[in-house]
């Protein structure tokens, strides 16, 4: 058995309370509370006393921070209108209270479909929400390595963030493996391929492509620390950011151009920089980490 | 007058081959047959009627060949007689839609299950009889003896020596079964080595045993059906695992075991380095495994647990584990496994103290059966494991306790001492869906009558069960002395189900107070320890590295 | 069980308790997920303990019975509440799970 306690393995809850100082958290619109889905009954699907997300403040190495922990258990961790409203009343909340920062352990496949518009509309005042704390100095501290991963409109509202700590068992994308097999047929995107889903969606990929900003173990210690560090790590969003951001974006695609042999993902990596891209599944990740920091790689 | 010839088998055999040799012509080259000639070949060397063995091993297939099969001219080769172990690949069905084969006899069925029942549901096919692997090979010796065997390797020479490697599995008894009768062995293989740059590792099959090798377009198509994820394994499964460990494996002090696959039987294996460890059980259980390479037993290898591992198969991505653990596994000096289906099946059967497997139903007589209506599945080696051996003669410690708790009491005949294997049923009382693992009536009769079989398909009798084990505790059904207390002993852990409602309180009390039921608290165990943080490893990954890498899984297993 | 209706099943029963639970922070277990279920675990005024079931898996009241009564035979709670969210566990999961709500108070 491994010292490490494996984040992939917690339930939300477990993870909020070992991420945050110990017995710091404080929980508003707790379980007692029943704020629950007003659509899932008439579907003759079960709620969730916390609709699958518990919200409040804590401290983090002393500092007051704002939380939220979402179960990806629930219904996938689909946002619904009662789980998205807990977290933009927990973001609105931070821009008056003004803690140190927000912490958001993702764990979702994005809209809860089962609430249609009224999740979709979550989303997006989620995004929104986010984008006001950012704007106000606060940093938003994406917390990504549930085994179900951050998809969907979570995806999006990931990205809206000013860092994103993601395990490499995390992963982090818009569509869904299935959705694209789905669409696309199997040829192109084989969703039981895990490997191959790994590579185009999880922390490794996100890491070497500049999506995520810090790749760290499955370890809940590691977590707590990637947290701390982000206190300090608020990034408006400017001109100039999102400047460079397309910039970025066009490189990707400029390199990706020419129809690569083989696998995309590695093909991508190679094309970034990457030596011997093709042993990058296999490697551990502090070995992946290195391959970034060392020249030849943009960020 | 009638000539007697006493050759007629060899005189038939050297008729095949010519006339394969003058219609392949060119495309035969001493044993090697051209692979676009594989039609040519088996219309050439099969006639009407004949009783023709395609390997459809558990893991690896002949599938060239069972195309090939399904492709030729229905007009020159019709009403075959198959007998295979599996019926995995549509393939192996085809030829009966089309009249090339008219007769069964196999052992499982897994994948083809539904659709082998509905052909014989539409009077397509006629089932001689379903065996267990190890009865098949038997009859092969007797009276199913394939005139044609249709084989898979992993390589030949020129010579026509065959690489069977980790995968050997049905194998050796097949072809010695043929070649030994007059009859005629063809092998797919995926690799051809010239002997110059490129030598067979070592021969698994002599050249003398074989007759045609064609190279396949593809490797032989295999799979892992072995491997268990960790991260799916429940805290119930984790409860049971305890109970097995604590209650049966220390009780008995079982050395020598095989485990049916399962997510049950692979906590137990995850839970001999931490649990059993803390019980201070290392050395005094589990050092002799008749047992595919599961992937789940690495930590326990690993941490010394185990000192041997004879194997049915071999399993995908375990390979460079098994060679670098040669201590452990059958290994040729070559470094690769070897498997052998119908030793180890044997070995399970006489050289082992205790079977542990799930099943899906049971009944009040302890019978249990994996038959599900609308599925004709067979048995595959279960039964051979999960049975008394009453051949058996050598004593052990285990086997002699079983013995003695069985026969203490008893009168005549059934008091004579001998000993008793451990079979063992595990269980959680319901499946997915709320569907009760304990029935008054078996699904099996059911599937007796639409199939029109001579008995209900029951997987392991209830007079070989010894131990029932679910959450809710430990039936010991040596212990028991009559029906009526059989029956309430497997009541007494059918927990919520119909018939553990239908328990007689006080029957039930009485045989706990009697050591008869054991329930978790009586064995010691806090249930409370029972959770996933006791499994040595938790996710394929953390089987990786247990593996120090050695261990590759197949993609379908990868998550980072 | 064509005669329950579509939708949630809600279930409740009521035991006499025996060993005053006194006043708690309330506890959950559990994550409603497929085949399991959370329990929110609570005190409540007066002697009884009551416990209401909401279920995706319609037609299994006798069953519910049974595994709460033997519960409460377990950990004759008085002065508690017990509510459940539940997406198809089976017996095992539940009571399970409801050993682990009552442990919680024990400290």
């Amino acid at each position: 058995m491994t010292g490490a306690l494996s984040y992939a393995e917690c339930s939300a809850r477990e993870r909020l309370a070992r991420v945050v100082d110990t017995g710091s958290f404080h929980e508003w619109l707790p379980p007692a509370e029943r704020l629950t889905s007003p659509h899932l009954a008439q579907l003759g699907v079960p709620s969730a006393f916390d609709d699958g997300v518990a919200v409040g403040r804590a401290l983090l190495d002393g500092r007051p921070v704002f939380v939220a922990a979402q179960e990806g258990a629930f219904m996938g961790g689909g946002v619904g209108e009662v789980h998205g409203a807990k977290l933009v009343g927990l973001l609105r909340r931070a821009l008056r209270e003004r803690p140190d920062a927000v912490l958001l352990l993702a764990e979702s496949g994005g809209v809860r479909l089962h609430e249609a518009n009224a999740g979709l509309i979550a989303v997006s005042e989620v995004m929104r929400a986010l984008l006001d704390v950012r704007e106000a100095g606060i940093p938003v501290v994406v917390l990504i390595g549930g085994a179900n991963g951050c998809f969907g409109g979570m995806g999006i509202v990931a990205r809206c963030a000013d860092r994103v700590v993601m395990s490499d068992i995390g992963r982090l994308a818009m569509s869904g493996p299935e959705v694209i097999e789905a669409s696309h047929g199997v040829e192109e995107f084989d969703a039981r391929d895990r490997a191959l889903v790994w590579r185009t969606t999880g922390g490794k990929h996100r890491w070497l492509t500049g999506d995520c900003d810090v790749l760290i173990e499955d370890d809940v210690a590691e977590f707590r620390a990637a947290a701390i560090e982000g206190l300090d790590a608020s990034r408006r969003v400017t001109l100039e950011a999102l400047e460079a951001e397309n910039t970025l974006l066009a490189d990707r695609l400029r390199r990706m151009a020419e129809p690569s042999e083989g696998d995309d993902a590695v093909a991508l990596w190679g094309r970034l920089g990457v030596a011997h891209a093709e042993r990058v599944s296999e490697l551990d990740v502090a070995s992946v980490r290195a391959l970034r920091d060392a020249k030849g790689v943009e960020a | 007058m009638t000539s007697s010839s006493w050759t007629t088998r060899a005189d038939r055999r050297a008729e095949r081959l010519a006339r394969a040799a003058a219609e392949l012509g060119d495309r035969l080259a001493g044993k090697r047959v051209r692979t676009d000639a594989i039609g040519t070949l088996l219309e050439a060397v099969l006639e009407p009627g004949d009783r023709v063995c395609l390997e459809g091993n558990n893991q690896k297939q002949a599938d060239f060949l069972a195309k090939a099969l399904a492709q030729v001219d229905a007009h020159k080769v019709h009403d075959l007689h198959m007998v295979q172990s599996v019926l995995a690949l549509p393939e192996h069905l085809d030829v009966f839609d089309s009249g090339i084969a008219r007769r069964l006899d196999f052992s499982f069925s897994g994948p083809q299950g539904a659709r082998l029942a509905r052909l014989v549901a539409a009077g397509g096919i006629e089932i001689g009889a379903i065996h267990t692997y190890l009865e098949l090979f038997a009859r092969y010796f007797v009276d199913l003896t394939p005139k044609v065997a249709l084989v898979t390797a992993h390589a030949a020479d020129a010579e026509g020596n065959l690489y069977t490697g980790p995968n050997t599995e049905d194998t050796p008894a097949i072809v010695e079964a043929t070649a030994f009768s007059g009859g005629i062995v063809v092998a797919q293989v995926n690799e051809l080595v010239d002997g110059r740059s490129t030598r067979l590792p070592r021969v698994d099959i002599p050249t003398d045993w074989v007759d045609f090798v064609v190279q396949a377009p593809r490797p032989n198509f295999i799979e892992p059906l072995f491997t268990r994820d960790p991260a799916q394994i429940s805290e119930i499964q984790v409860l049971m695992a305890m109970m097995a460990i604590k209650g049966i494996y220390a009780e008995y002090g079982v050395q020598r075991l095989n485990h049916g696959i399962g997510f049950d039987t692979a906590a137990i294996e995850l839970l001999l380095p931490t649990y059993a460890e803390s019980l201070g059980l290392k050395g005094k259980i589990c050092r002799h495994w008749a047992l595919n390479p599961h992937p789940a037993l690495i930590p326990a290898i690993e941490a010394g647990w185990v000192e041997s591992i004879h194997s049915f198969g071999s399993e995908l991505g375990m390979e460079d584990y098994i060679r670098a653990r040669s201590d452990v596994f059958f290994t040729g000096a070559d470094g690769s496994l070897r498997s052998n289906r119908a030793f180890c099946q044997a070995a399970g059967h006489y050289a082992c103290d205790l079977f542990i497997g799930s099943t899906l139903q049971i009944d009040l007589d302890g019978n249990s059966s994996t038959a599900t209506l609308g599925r004709i599945a067979g048995f595959g080696g279960a039964p051979n494991m999960g049975a008394d051996a009453r051949g058996r003669r050598h004593a052990s410690p285990a086997w002699l306790q079983a013995g003695r708790e069985a026969r203490a009491g008893r009168q005549g005949a059934a008091a004579t001492p001998r000993g008793q294997k451990l079979v063992v049923q595990m269980v959680e009382t319901f499946r997915e869906h709320m569907q009760p693992a304990f029935v008054e009536r078996l699904d099996a009769w059911t599937v007796q009558e639409q199939a029109g079989m001579a008995l209900p398909p029951i997987m392991i009798y209830g007079e070989d069960v010894t131990h029932v084990l679910t959450e809710e505790g430990i039936a010991n059904l040596l212990l028991c002395r009559s029906d009526e207390e059989r029956e309430q002993a497997i009541r007494g852990v059918a927990g919520y189900t119909e018939v553990g409602l239908a328990r007689d309180h006080a029957a039930v009390e009485n045989l706990r107070d009697r050591g008869v039921i054991r329930r978790a608290e009586d064995l010691g165990i806090d249930k409370r320890e029972a959770t996933r943080n006791l499994l040595a490893a938790r996710s394929v990954r953390e089987l990786v590295r247990a593996s120090h890498g050695l261990y590759s899984p197949p993609k379908r297993f990868r998550n980072w | 069980m064509s005669d329950v209706p579509p939708g949630i099943e809600t279930l409740d029963y009521r035991f006499a308790g025996e060993r005053p639970a006194g006043e708690f922070a309330p506890v959950l277990v559990g994550v409603v997920g497929s085949g399991n279920l959370e329990v929110l675990l609570e005190p409540s005024p007066g002697g009884d303990c009551a416990v209401h079931v909401e279920t995706s898996a319609r037609g299994f009241g006798r069953i519910w019975e049974a595994v709460v009564r033997d519960f409460h035979r377990r950990h004759p709670l008085a002065g508690v509440r017990l509510s459940i969210h539940d997406m198809g566990a089976t017996p095992a999961v539940v009571s399970l799970r409801l050993d682990q709500a009552a442990q919680e108070l024990q400290p």
